[in-house]
């Protein structure tokens, strides 16, 4: 389990990290989401016991950040922002380091970074130099060192930044297959990244946890959530009819859709398909909308921006 | 205690750091031109032959200014290139200690210069073939400038970590180095000898590397001249600690 209390970070007078509180069990995917430079890094910094907070603490499992650093790294597998590598040694070199560093030796450490080749698809490039790896395989090598030990903790900075589409289901489809027991934390900037991983976000802006919940408790906030877009051969004349029914609250017209959003009164979908029919629209398209994270992360972070630009204002 | 650190992270960081040496061109570049200048000088500059005495001298006593720019440069990257690189990160969120780490790295690169050093045997051969030296002076020698080239090495490995620019951290490194060395001359002393109590303008006087080095190799192996410099080397790489903490804060 990580507990986090009050966790604070300050580079001179910015503050990075405001006072993070969280309790994580095993069994989640955490992601931390946030726009570039919202303490996401940072945080992940502190729990690996690489920076020390300004104040306030963290404890995984049971073992204290500052007091016990030691046990913590040897609990955590860490991937740092950027993969950094030691460019100048091969792929098995630096992964038989890794292993060494985490306690295994002789035929025990092979079967380690043979496992961790295999798993990641390193196999191809073991020999080579990791300077001369594209970013793809790099970050590979990045993540099969972090997961050489098998460690209860994992903490994935940027995980899947400058994987292809492929790279990026194979890793999704990785760290799904270890989080059972395991605690994994990752970051990112890619929403679709939360809904299809993570069994928990927490939004973070400017250092401060802005919202923590399941992507689909997120998603529900969405204005889009239970949305119901469609599109017929005239817009104008659909979104006004639309706009008279008890279940709409609002309509809007974009990009060739009218999406009508709905109240809390009745069910749209079935609203809008027994209009449709009895109106006869030519309806070329008709979906139910599941909400977007995108729209969600827009307003809470926008949100907090603009309270702080008040606050500020008023003092 | 020692077997135990022998078998953990302290040498598996050791390898690794050795290996680096050797997959990039550092290590040949660096012995290379560690052999023809130390030979360069000896031969040239310390007439070697014309002095007709079967002994190193003049071999050895170019050595401290040899150090004082080949040193730092194996000093300069040992953590300011981690962390340009970000690999610091890496390293410091294994399961090791940063004393470890600092010990481990310093080690690594006080090895590969004493393998430099080995690698002039063949001096010592030829001088044995042309006279009877005393092998034990020679061994002094070897010894003392060994001791010395750690010293250098631990004020760069500390420098090093102040910075995460390596030709900072190798002009630092040569400054720092160049008042070491030279302690014991008036250059540094008239600076101090205005405004300090004499006893102290004695002790500065007395951290000069090259009356410490000068000693011990002409055979004259003090107990005092080795702590010296172990005292240095230690005190240096705790500095070097502390810099990398304090790097956190």
């Amino acid at each position: 389990m990580i507990e986090a209390q009050h966790l604070t970070r300050h580079f001179g007078q910015f503050v990075a990290v405001d006072d993070l509180n969280f309790t994580v069990q095993p069994g989640t995917v955490l992601g931390f989401l946030g726009p570039n430079g919202a303490g996401k890094s940072t945080s992940m910094k502190m729990l690996t016991t690489f920076l020390p907070p300004t104040s306030g603490s963290a404890r995984i499992h049971g073992h204290d950040i500052c007091t016990d650093a030691l046990a913590v790294r040897k609990l955590v597998g860490y991937l740092p922002e950027g993969a950094p590598l030691y460019a100048e040694l091969s792929v098995q070199a630096f992964l038989e380091f890794a292993a060494g560093t985490r306690g295994f030796r002789g035929l025990e450490a092979a079967k380690r970074v043979d496992h961790v080749i295999e798993r990641l698809q390193l196999g191809e490039v073991r020999r080579q130099t990791i300077e001369t790896l594209s970013k793809g395989f790099k970050r590979r090598v990045g993540l099969a060192q972090a997961i050489i030990s098998d460690p209860p903790v994992l903490i994935l900075d940027e995980p899947t930044d400058g994987l292809d589409p492929n790279q990026k289901k194979q890793v999704r489809r990785l760290i799904r297959e270890m989080s059972s027991e395991k605690i994994i934390i990752i970051s990112t900037h890619i929403l679709e990244e939360v809904d299809a991983l993570c069994s928990r976000a927490m939004i973070i802006a400017r250092g401060k946890l802005l919202a923590d919940d399941t992507p689909a408790a997120l998603l529900a906030r969405s204005r889009y959530a239970n949305a119901v877009s469609l599109s017929t051969n005239d817009l104008q004349a659909t979104a006004s009819a639309l706009s008279e029914l008890p279940e709409v609250s609002e309509v809007e017209v974009r990009r060739g859709l009218v999406t009508a959003f709905p109240t809390n009164n009745g069910d749209l979908f079935a609203a809008v398909t027994r209009l449709s029919s009895e109106a006869g629209w030519e309806v070329s398209r008709l979906q139910l909308e599941s909400g977007r994270l995108d729209d969600v992360f827009r307003d809470i972070t926008q949100e907090q921006a603009e309270e702080e630009s008040s606050q500020g204002a008023a003092a | 205690m020692i077997i135990r650190w022998l078998q953990g992270n302290f040498s598996v960081i050791l390898r690794r750091e050795l290996s680096s040496y050797f997959a990039t061109p550092v290590a040949y570049v660096f012995i290379v031109i560690f052999l023809i200048m130390a030979n360069a000088f000896t031969f040239y500059l310390g007439g070697f032959y014309e002095r007709e005495v079967a002994d190193l001298q003049p071999f050895f006593q170019f050595h401290p200014w040899l150090y004082l720019f080949l040193v730092p440069a194996i000093g300069m990257r040992l953590w300011a290139e981690e962390r340009k690189s970000g690999t610091i990160e890496l390293l410091l969120t294994l399961p090791v200690t940063t004393r470890q780490a600092v010990l481990a790295k310093f080690l690594a690169a006080w090895l590969f210069i004493g393998l430099a050093l080995v690698l002039t045997v063949p001096l010592w051969i030829t001088v044995n073939i042309l006279g009877q030296p005393d092998n034990g002076t020679i061994l002094a020698g070897y010894l003392g400038s060994w001791l010395m080239a750690g010293g250098f090495l631990a004020i760069s490995a500390c420098l090093s970590a102040a910075t995460r620019n390596q030709v900072i951290a190798f002009i630092l490194s040569v400054v720092v180095c160049f008042l070491f060395l030279l302690s014991g001359l008036p250059l540094v002393l008239d600076v101090f000898r205005g405004w300090l109590p004499q006893m102290a303008v004695d002790a500065i006087a007395n951290l000069s590397f090259l009356s410490h080095f000068n000693s011990i190799s002409r055979g004259v192996v003090d107990l005092r001249d080795l702590l010296y410099f172990l005292l240095v080397i230690g005190f240096w790489l705790l500095a070097n600690r502390i810099v990398l903490e304090m790097k956190k804060v």
